[in-house]
């Protein structure tokens, strides 16, 4: 069991690329975009990127949150209703 | 929005928060700030659920001296003498300070190999702090991989987290990890690894030394990594990869800052005193050492920063053992020549603007890398790629311009708005 889920984990809603999905609170938004299994950007030449350093240093896990661009997601906590889009 | 302090500490891992406690509880004004949405660092990071019981006696310490603490605030600029310009999404903050102690750590090294940009692909430490922010990694096969001793406590902490680790890959041929005796595991970093090392054995979890990975592969996400070992060739299918190649330490506020660096670690006296006045450096900026290290050194900056340099001399011995151990960690875990070859000309060197190794072959230094490719230009501005282009080509990374960051128009436009 992942050291930060446990049974008494809440979870709260967010939407993802238009879909709702659930995570548990306290996640970041870069654990969230794992979780679903999808890439956080594009890279210049097309190629799928997911997040690497998990510390703020590499900048593969940006993507746009609530309207925000270019957001280094591991470095931010989901909140309910959040709308993230990546790219 | 701005304020003025006694003593401004960058970074809240062991280092900054045991520098920020120390100086607080001293008396003086402290404010804390860190880039991360909450305290602890890499090492003490929290999971979702659970806060690190040492950061957290730390933090209610901070508390209870009512030091400021901004955390998710970054540093981007220093506008003029003794301040520093901090950012957190759309607004901005300047912090005026009599000493200012920097304790930014380090990131990981990373080298590249064919694959390595694929989906599926982490930081050894990114991984584990992803599980860590809620990640849940349960029965994924994940092969950990790079050097240092970070590998092991990654292992372990995956396995417990419910990962099946598939094989735990170690450049550093076993030969000179045995000279790096159990004897100078000294303190928390030994006891985690031999811990680490143990609940490794008692799994069945291979450790192999003296070997590495060659590339990944797979269609849309990892399938696949491949193994050298000796003279062997291994294909190991799994779904996640966790790489690494050691530490590189975060001098880019040091150097904005003008302080010296030797040998890649930022210059400090015995009081931790870089080679500007007022500023001292404690952690991994001074030599990668550990949470032990970053403790005793964060506690002498704050005492020499109050003025107590005659308290701070007692913690010498203490500290000198842990740079020693440092220096040992740092020639354990060289990273051996073979590694230079991994990359294929089109392996990418820099992510952000994807220029590949061919293209880079052709400069001659990290200047002309910057004019004719963009390497490094992107917005980690270097980060990943510079620690990798000092290995494969022997270029001296760039000294860093602000905004150390990508920053808003707005944040940099503004001219220092001064409190005092």
């Amino acid at each position: 069991m992942p050291s930060g889920i446990n049974e008494l984990s809440q979870f709260i809603s967010i939407t993802l690329d238009g879909r709702q999905i659930e995570v548990a609170a306290g996640s970041t938004v870069a654990a969230a975009i794992l979780q679903a299994g999808v890439k956080s950007r594009t890279s210049v030449c097309g190629e799928p990127r997911q997040p690497l350093c998990g510390m703020g240093i590499c900048y593969e896990c940006r993507a746009q949150i609530d309207g925000r661009m270019h957001q280094r997601t591991c470095q931010i906590v989901c909140h309910a209703g959040m709308e993230i889009v990546t790219g | 929005m701005s304020m003025r302090v006694d003593l401004l500490v960058v970074g809240a891992g062991p280092a900054g928060l045991l520098a920020a406690a120390t100086a607080a509880e001293a008396g003086r004004s402290v404010c804390l700030v860190d880039d991360n949405p909450s305290a602890g660092g890499q090492i003490w990071r929290s999971g979702i659920a659970e806060q690190n019981p040492e950061g957290l006696r730390l933090l209610r310490r901070l508390e209870a001296a009512r030091a400021g603490m901004r955390f998710g605030w970054r540093a981007v600029a220093a506008p003029s003498s003794r301040v520093l310009r901090l950012e957190q999404s759309g607004q901005f903050a300047d912090v005026e300070y009599s000493a200012i102690i920097l304790a930014t750590g380090a990131r990981e090294r990373f080298l590249p190999f064919p694959g390595w940009t694929l989906p599926g692909v982490y930081g050894a430490g990114g991984l584990q702090a992803f599980v860590k922010s809620g990640f849940d990694i349960r029965g994924k096969r994940v092969v950990v991989a790079g050097t240092g001793p970070l590998l092991l406590a990654v292992a372990a902490h995956l396995r417990e987290a419910g990962a099946r680790i598939v094989s735990v890959v170690e450049q550093a041929p076993l030969a000179r990890l045995a000279r790096f005796s159990l004897g100078l595991l000294r303190g928390q970093i030994g006891k985690l690894i031999e811990g680490a090392g143990y609940a490794l054995h008692t799994a069945g979890i291979p450790y192999r030394t003296g070997a590495w990975v060659t590339s990944a592969s797979g269609g849309e996400r990892l399938e696949n990594v491949t193994i050298r070992s000796g003279s062997r060739i291994l294909e190991v299918p799994c779904d996640m990869l966790a790489i690494g190649y050691h530490l590189a330490p975060n001098t880019e506020l040091p150097q904005l800052l003008d302080c010296d660096l030797h040998a890649g670690y930022v210059r400090v006296d015995e009081l931790q005193q870089t080679s500007v006045s007022g500023i001292y450096c404690a952690g991994e900026l001074t030599g990668i050492g550990g949470v032990d290290k970053a403790k005793v050194e964060g506690r002498i900056a704050a005492l020499a920063a109050c003025g107590q340099a005659d308290r701070a001399k007692s913690l010498f011995r203490d500290r000198d053992r842990h740079r020693r151990f440092a220096r040992h960690l740092d020639a354990a875990f060289a990273l051996r020549d073979e590694l230079r070859g991994l990359a294929m000309g089109s392996t990418l060197v820099c992510r952000c603007e994807d220029v590949p190794y061919d293209a880079l072959a052709e400069c001659g230094s990290w200047r002309e890398a910057k004019l004719h490719t963009r390497c490094g230009m992107g917005p980690c501005q270097g980060r990943i790629c510079a620690p990798a282009a000092e290995f494969l080509f022997g270029w001296k990374p760039p000294a860093p311009r602000p905004p150390l960051f990508p920053a808003r128009v707005e944040t940099l436009a503004h001219s220092t708005d001064r409190t005092a």
